[in-house]
């Protein structure tokens, strides 16, 4: 049975002052994990901006659930959240209140969004805080009430940017079963991640971007198979990979 | 020390070249040349506003002391509100303070060199503002009148040694976590009342809304003490009287040496515990389920939300409305004799809602805290900013309905004038922060002019061109149409020499 596509990109291309993103191909399946990995200003959050709408593309097409998300943006939008690596909440918004106005923007039947948001709040285990201010938050549960934003409108597709930088072992936890859970009902996660740990042990497929282009892709075995080395530990074969066109240059 | 004063100096020049040149040191050229020309223009305003009174001699009489006087305590009070914002933002402010308190320098000497520095940062805004003024004066009247620079500085020793002292009063008073704000709208409220209270004086008094009319009155000039008094020093120091100069000056340098030796000891020991204060949590009145209504709605719900409470925001913006009482006094009491004074209400209404309505814009379309998410919500970016803009207007009109509501009883036209006038000048200096918007926190809204000078003056001149043609058309002349005009064509160069991604 062919597996539905929840993200389909193609010849991607961004450029800034030098090239950000080259004619880069990415197709990801609905239900699966997809952890994008790569050095430091690879392309990663840049091709991920303009997945979600919020960077436009120089060229390329972004078909998100089969949707053209440059031509009918709104409806791509509809399917997806965006979490950036920095949570962005209101300070004198409740995680509550924020919840509320993020199941305003995206037209959710008001008592659809107060029932959803009540199991976010219990899950990443936000009850105590839910009726509290969030400018005395942690950084670890301000990421957890940027992570329920995300997910109150029950996205077919979710996009992180590094959810997992900076929080405890505790938040981490509560992140990643949140997000395990969201694959296991049949959602579509994409993440970016320094952690090659994280990416090994949760994606069921991981992508290594590099200078713009993705230089390999695949199940931790595919990506093994390509080193030939299949003993080695995921950040053996990525600096492998990722090392590999450099040097070709 | 030494090097220590000249690390702070350095400190203090980057802070201001960066806030000059909004971090763009490309951008330092124009700024200079934009300084000359400011220079240039600031010069001809003082000719026309100080240049008749450079002939004042060294030897005034009572009326001019009193003048003269009431003229240095108005710039004081305005010094030592910017210096309370200084001693605040050095208290509440981390950024170098962990290495500093973890160094093994005493934490008492850094203090008094930090102190030294909002001492001297202060004198130096003081004197950059009135040195067109003074040259004026010196040009015209002799150069005794260059004495009138150490009076400035010596205003601007004893504004911070008097902001000190009243920061750690307050701190004292009601501890580290109330200081922050309510320091600074002390700091606002000393910077405005001195003026509301002399035009206040002036309506009470004389009808009119001139804060120099009470300095002028024979009641004031006859209760003043003699030409003698010490109260007098100041002023005869500021008119070229070189041994007052010297005693003002040797007073407020030894107001600042006592503030220095008496506060830099336990400032420390503030800034740790101003440091130690973690928000507590607030807790918000648990709401029975979630509203139903449009994405725009829950934009405009948000708006109001974030701006009702942020107490400081509210602060800064109650401000504004407070510079209305003057002309609502002046409306009052014109509408109880029976006057047509209430006519001058119109322009200072407009004028008012062109300047509220630019930083209520600012904070809700460039102070977004996140942008990303709803730059990702499926919402048109067009059906974005509208939700903003209403937002803007409805707090406009929520603000000034009950100004232009008392207008209708005075004069149905005048009000009918105020209210489009309001619409427009609010609706103007939006269209200008639309065209320069930039992404910041809200927390910025006090810098938020240096992101762009343009925009800044874009949008005062726009105010006070809405202001004149409001002011033009209550009065019935057709000559409204030259600074409607002129409103029209800020906007459409605003538009045009906006940045292109914006």
């Amino acid at each position: 049975m062919q597996r539905p596509v929840a993200l389909a990109v193609r010849g991607l291309s961004k450029r800034f002052d030098r090239p950000a993103v080259e004619a880069l191909d990415l197709t990801v399946y609905g239900g699966e994990f997809y952890a994008l990995v790569g050095p430091n200003g690879a392309g990663k959050t840049t091709t991920l901006r303009m997945v979600t709408g919020l960077l436009r593309p120089d060229s390329g097409t972004i078909h998100i659930g089969g949707i053209d998300a440059l031509a009918d943006a709104i409806a791509a939008k509809q399917i997806t959240a965006w979490l950036s690596d920095e949570p962005m909440i209101y300070d004198k918004l409740t995680p509550f209140e924020y919840l509320e106005f993020v199941a305003g923007l995206w037209r959710i039947e008001p008592g659809i969004a107060e029932a959803r948001a009540r199991e976010l709040i219990g899950w990443l285990g936000l009850a105590p805080h839910a009726h509290e201010r969030c400018e005395g938050f942690s950084r670890g549960m301000r990421q957890k009430v940027a992570l329920a934003g995300a997910l109150v409108h029950d996205p077919q597709l979710i996009i992180l940017d590094e959810p997992l930088t900076g929080l405890d072992a505790g938040s981490a936890r509560d992140v990643k079963t949140v997000l395990r859970k969201r694959v296991a009902a049949g959602g579509t996660v994409i993440m970016t991640t320094h952690i090659l740990e994280v990416a090994e042990r949760m994606a069921d497929r991981i992508g290594i971007i590099a200078g713009g282009r993705l230089i390999a892709e695949g199940t931790l075995e595919e990506l093994h198979r390509k080193t030939g080395k299949t003993a080695a530990s995921l950040e053996d074969t990525f600096l492998m990979l990722v090392e590999q066109p450099v040097a070709a240059e | 020390m030494t090097w220590l004063a000249e690390h702070e100096l350095r400190l203090g020049w980057r802070d201001w070249l960066s806030m000059m040149t909004a971090g763009r040191r490309s951008r330092m050229r124009t700024v200079a040349i934009a300084l000359i020309v400011f220079g240039g223009f600031m010069h001809l305003l003082a000719w026309s506003m100080v240049g008749g009174y450079a002939a004042t001699g060294t030897h005034p009489d009572k009326a001019a002391l009193v003048a003269v006087t009431g003229t240095i305590l108005l710039s004081w009070s305005l010094l030592l509100s910017q210096a309370m914002e200084s001693v605040t933002r050095a208290f509440y402010t981390r950024a170098d303070l962990d290495l500093i308190l973890t160094s093994p320098v005493p934490a008492r000497r850094i203090f008094a060199v930090r102190i030294a520095r909002i001492a001297v940062s202060v004198s130096l805004v003081a004197l950059f503002l009135a040195s067109p003024f003074i040259n004026v004066l010196a040009y015209i009247g002799g150069p005794r009148w260059l004495a009138a620079y150490g009076v400035v500085a010596a205003m601007g020793m004893a504004a911070a040694a008097f902001a000190v002292a009243l920061t750690v009063a307050l701190f004292r008073l009601i501890g580290p976590k109330r200081t922050r704000l309510i320091a600074q709208i002390v700091a606002a409220v000393i910077g405005a009342a001195f003026v509301i209270g002399l035009q206040i004086a002036a309506i009470v008094s004389y009808g009119n809304l001139s804060r120099f009319a009470p300095l002028q009155s024979e009641w004031l000039i006859a209760r003043a003490p003699d030409v003698s008094s010490p109260l007098w020093w100041p002023a005869h120091a500021l008119l070229g009287d070189l041994s007052a100069l010297m005693l003002v000056v040797a007073a407020s340098l030894a107001l600042l040496g006592a503030s220095i030796a008496v506060f830099s000891r336990r400032f420390g020991d503030h800034v740790i515990a101003a440091s130690g204060v973690s928000q507590s949590a607030v807790r918000q009145r648990q709401r029975r389920a979630f509203r139903n209504g449009s994405p725009a709605g829950a934009l405009r719900r948000k708006e109001w939300m974030l701006l009702a409470r942020d107490p400081w925001l509210v602060s800064q913006t109650l401000m504004q409305i407070l510079y209305l009482l003057p002309p609502a006094l002046l409306l009052w009491r014109s509408f109880r004799e029976g006057a047509s004074g209430f006519i001058l209400l119109v322009p200072v209404l407009v004028m008012a809602a062109g300047q509220l309505g630019g930083g209520l814009a600012w904070l809700s379309i460039s102070g977004e805290d996140a942008p990303d998410l709803v730059a990702s919500a499926p919402l048109s970016p067009r059906r974005v900013i509208w939700a903003k803009i209403e937002a803007v207007m409805q707090t406009i009109a929520l603000v000034f309905a009950p100004f232009v509501a008392a207008l209708a009883f005075a004069s149905y036209w005048a009000a009918l004038v105020a209210g489009c006038g309001v619409l427009a000048a609010a609706g103007a200096s939006t269209l200008v922060q639309l065209c320069f918007r930039t992404q910041a926190r809200r927390s910025q809204f006090r810098r938020r002019q240096t992101s762009s000078r343009i925009a800044t003056f874009a949008e005062a001149f726009s105010s006070i061109a809405w202001a004149a043609a409001a002011a033009l058309t209550a009065a019935g002349t057709w000559l409204a149409l030259a600074p409607a005009l002129i409103a029209a064509g800020i906007l459409a160069g605003a538009r045009l020499i906006a940045p292109r991604s914006a």
